[in-house]
């Protein structure tokens, strides 16, 4: 029989935070080739290079208005790295309290407003109208009360925003962080509306987010047998529990570390590098992020993409809520995450294994989302009044600093060098680098493209299997691409 | 379908057509109640392009409380006149070429009568390819494309955000992609569709909506009504000083010298008296808070220039 081959193109891939493309080789209707790439490209390390240090605070946030907050704190810890100081506890605190509410907004804005509708039908009304004919299989009942969870979501994200912004200023784009801490002083109305605020995040997600993800999960069973990916996790962990200055042994609330082989292991910064042989860059390749190098070449030979691959120790790891929940998860470092993870698969009747797919990750979202609005009643009520909120700063001539966080989407690193008390370096290695990554140097494939691999399209105009494995990871290609150099003559340029 | 979003010309032949005897309609009589019900209810296009940006001027319009994003999507934002978001990047049910090909024939159906909203800058570097949207004739369709485009045959266009406005971040030194704000795009490419600037970063919920219902009651803003920077005087006629909540810190001369002080933040490098806006008096996210309130000095985001005419952020101009 002869082998039918036929390339699929999805470009602009919609309901994701920026602008991707997917192709795809199909043969015999199943996946064999995947690469995805960014088309923007913004150039913000060049921006940033020259700036006063601090500003990178208020610069980096603006690679994403879905996640400033994370940047803002990635960027300050950078910042007090090497600046060699730390916040006081109440600026730490009221620091996780921003990342908790911007986490609960951005999973519930993955989940239903860029996700669901993979999954369901909206009302026929633009914008729900186009859309692919998917093999839609949500009964009647279940469909209305999905497309009422979609409008209630907004009302929530837009609540999980505004409790953020009691202590940020203002969302997306936060006034309040500062090297050193936070610049607000709290105040008791704060600490009282913020609870109520999250009392009603809290009754949405326990009535209405879980339980949909459940339902979902229950019809489309075979999700969680798809888009599977590599297995091999790396996360920075969430939420400082403690001030100690070396960010890799401060405790955290989400845990630090990587799944490789099923086994559980500790993170060590050194290793990770960015490798370019199939991005378009001359530069060396295999660099640390705090020595990255950007030599655009668009002509060169077998590229094809403008997205470097970071690896950890040559090894391409998925990040994201499926990275910490499974490594939370395998070591039981937070009973809570155990207890939910083991709820839902019994509810699901599936093991542990399902929780590598396209579903399994929706799941992870919902329970960490869960985890943390629970956690953060008690973060709240540990502000204190009346003391500091923030260390005061000097910039040094020449220094270097590190920040380590996890955005909603995954692990997020800032890199920066001082020198002349100006910026001389500023990389910052993001969860989707991670994911969409393309080929490295030894020809492993990125996380995204992997978990495409092998996937059954029965029809290539409508490949809705594809778009749900891409979904599943929430890539956030603004963040992804502000890394990318762009050529000097491009004009033959495809991502194929 | 238990929502309530009005009723549609769809939704009175389905009912009408459900119902004829019962109604005593003829198929004749139909379409023509199925068109005054039509022309009782003005409907507007609206391609919303988001170009070189972060999403953040998406994320905080669907911050907008009363209208709800539901009455804005579903429902008669105002009596009488519905909005049809034909084409949003994050938001649409479509993918793919399908999402594109929506943006097209929107503009080709609506010519003259579609909102074009603008979302980011638009880079122009090297005929635009440092920024596409989907493919045209199997070679990548650049934003800049896109704008000539769906701008030329726009009813109006509205940039929502300082990168649309007037190029923003990523038009910051050296300005890597060569990034403008869609006035200055329009220059170079000759097209007289009049632009209503809402700048921020981001833009408030408020400020799109506000502007948004004066066109569709009052038509577009006479020159009067903007300032020179093409922003409704509305929003934008007085500087952030001037309602500042910390002017009393001022007169008094109380400055803030490190972060969490209480006093004015001149001394931090506050652009309050540079920067125009009503952020002091409307607030932020459900009037919770905004960046001043929080400690933050105002980086003046509202502004032409902004963030290069503002650097170094944290010192006094």
């Amino acid at each position: 029989m002869d082998t039918i081959r036929t390339k699929i193109n999805i470009d602009p891939m919609t309901r994701i935070e920026g602008h991707l493309k997917i192709e795809v080789v199909v043969e015999n209707k199943k996946v064999v080739e995947a690469k995805v790439g960014g088309t923007l490209y913004r150039g913000f390390e060049q921006i940033l290079i020259n700036r006063n240090p601090v500003d990178a605070i208020q610069i980096t946030q603006r690679f994403c208005g879905v996640c400033p907050t994370p940047h803002a704190i990635a960027s300050s810890q950078a910042l007090e790295n090497a600046f060699g100081i730390m916040p006081p506890a109440n600026g730490r605190i009221i620091r996780n309290i921003m990342q908790g509410a911007n986490s609960i907004q951005s999973h519930i804005l993955h989940f239903y407003h860029l996700a669901s509708l993979d999954f369901f039908r909206g009302p026929d009304v633009p914008p729900f109208i186009p859309r692919y004919e998917a093999d839609y299989r949500v009964p009647t009942q279940v469909h209305e009360a999905l497309i009422n969870h979609y409008v209630q979501a907004y009302q929530m994200r837009l609540k999980a925003h505004e409790l953020c912004a009691i202590w940020s200023g203002k969302m997306p784009h936060m006034a309040s962080i500062v090297p050193g801490g936070v610049s607000i002083r709290p105040r008791i109305d704060n600490i009282t509306t913020s609870l109520w605020r999250l009392k009603e995040l809290r009754e949405f997600i326990d009535t209405v987010y879980l339980p949909d993800v459940i339902t979902i999960g229950e019809i489309y069973r075979d999700y969680f047998q798809i888009g599977m990916g590599g297995k091999r996790f790396l996360t920075f962990g969430l939420f400082d529990l403690d001030n100690e200055p070396d960010v890799t042994k401060r405790k955290r609330f989400i845990p630090m570390g990587r799944i490789i082989d099923g086994k559980a292991e500790s993170v060590d910064t050194k290793k990770i590098t960015e490798d370019v042989m199939s991005s378009w860059y001359d530069s060396s390749s295999h660099l640390h992020p705090s020595k990255g190098e950007t030599l655009p070449n668009p002509d060169k030979s077998n590229a094809y993409s403008w997205l470097k691959a970071p690896r950890y120790d040559s090894k391409a790891y998925e990040v994201g809520p499926l990275a910490r929940i499974a490594l939370a998860y395998q070591t039981k470092s937070n009973p809570k995450i155990v207890q939910l993870v083991d709820d839902a698969l019994a509810r699901l009747q599936v093991g542990p294994e399902a929780l590598y797919s396209v579903m399994g990750r929706h799941l992870s979202r919902v329970i960490e989302c869960k985890v943390i609005a629970d956690e953060l009643e008690q973060m709240i009520m540990q502000i204190k009044l009346e003391e500091p909120v923030c260390t005061d700063h000097k910039i040094p001539e020449t220094a270097e600093g590190m920040g380590l966080w996890s955005a909603a989407r995954g692990a997020l690193s800032h890199w920066i060098s001082i020198k002349n008390g100006k910026i001389a370096r500023y990389q910052a290695v993001v969860p989707t680098t991670w994911n969409a990554s393309p080929q490295d140097d030894k020809g492993q494939p990125g996380p995204m493209e992997l978990a495409m691999m092998g996937t059954v399209v029965e029809d290539s105009e409508n490949p809705f299997a594809l778009a749900r494995i891409v979904r599943s990871f929430d890539p956030c290609i603004a963040c992804a691409i502000h890394i990318l150099e762009p050529g000097k003559s491009v004009k033959e340029f495809r991502i194929l | 379908m238990s929502l309530n979003h009005g009723f549609s010309r769809r939704d009175f032949i389905r009912w009408a057509v459900a119902a004829p005897a019962a109604m005593s309609f003829t198929e004749e009589f139909i379409p023509k109640l199925a068109s005054a019900l039509e022309e009782a209810v003005k409907e507007y296009p609206i391609i919303w392009l988001q170009a070189s940006t972060c999403s953040g001027c998406s994320v905080s319009v669907i911050n907008t409380i009363h209208p709800s994003i539901k009455n804005i999507i579903l429902e008669q934002v105002l009596p009488g006149h519905q909005l049809k978001l034909m084409y949003h990047g994050t938001l649409m049910a479509a993918t793919g070429s399908l999402s594109t090909d929506t943006a097209r024939e929107t503009a080709e159906k609506f010519k003259g009568k579609y909102i074009l909203v603008v979302e980011g800058a638009i880079p122009t570097k090297e005929k635009g390819i440092y920024g596409w949207i989907g493919e045209k004739e199997g070679k990548p369709m650049t934003m800049f494309d896109w704008i000539d485009l769906l701008g030329r045959n726009a009813m109006a266009t509205l940039t929502v955000g300082t990168c649309a406005a007037y190029g923003g971040l990523p038009s910051a030194a050296p300005n890597p992609s060569g990034s403008m704000g869609v006035t200055d795009v329009y220059k170079t490419l000759n097209i007289a569709t009049p632009v209503i600037n809402i700048p921020g970063c981001p833009c408030h919920p408020d400020w799109f909506i506000g502007t948004v219902a004066k066109i569709l009651l009052y038509g577009m803003p006479q020159a009067k009504e903007l300032d020179e920077y093409g922003r409704l005087k509305l929003f934008f006629a007085r500087s952030i000083h001037n309602h500042c909540i910390n002017r009393d810190y001022m007169d008094d001369g109380i400055f803030a010298s490190k972060f969490g002080d209480e006093g004015c933040l001149l001394e931090l490098g506050c652009k309050g008296p540079f920067t125009y806006g009503d952020c002091p008096i409307r607030l932020w996210n459900g009037s919770t808070n905004w960046c001043v309130a929080a400690g933050g000095p105002c980086i003046g985001c509202t502004e032409k220039g902004f963030p290069d005419a503002h650097s170094p952020i944290y010192q006094r101009r």
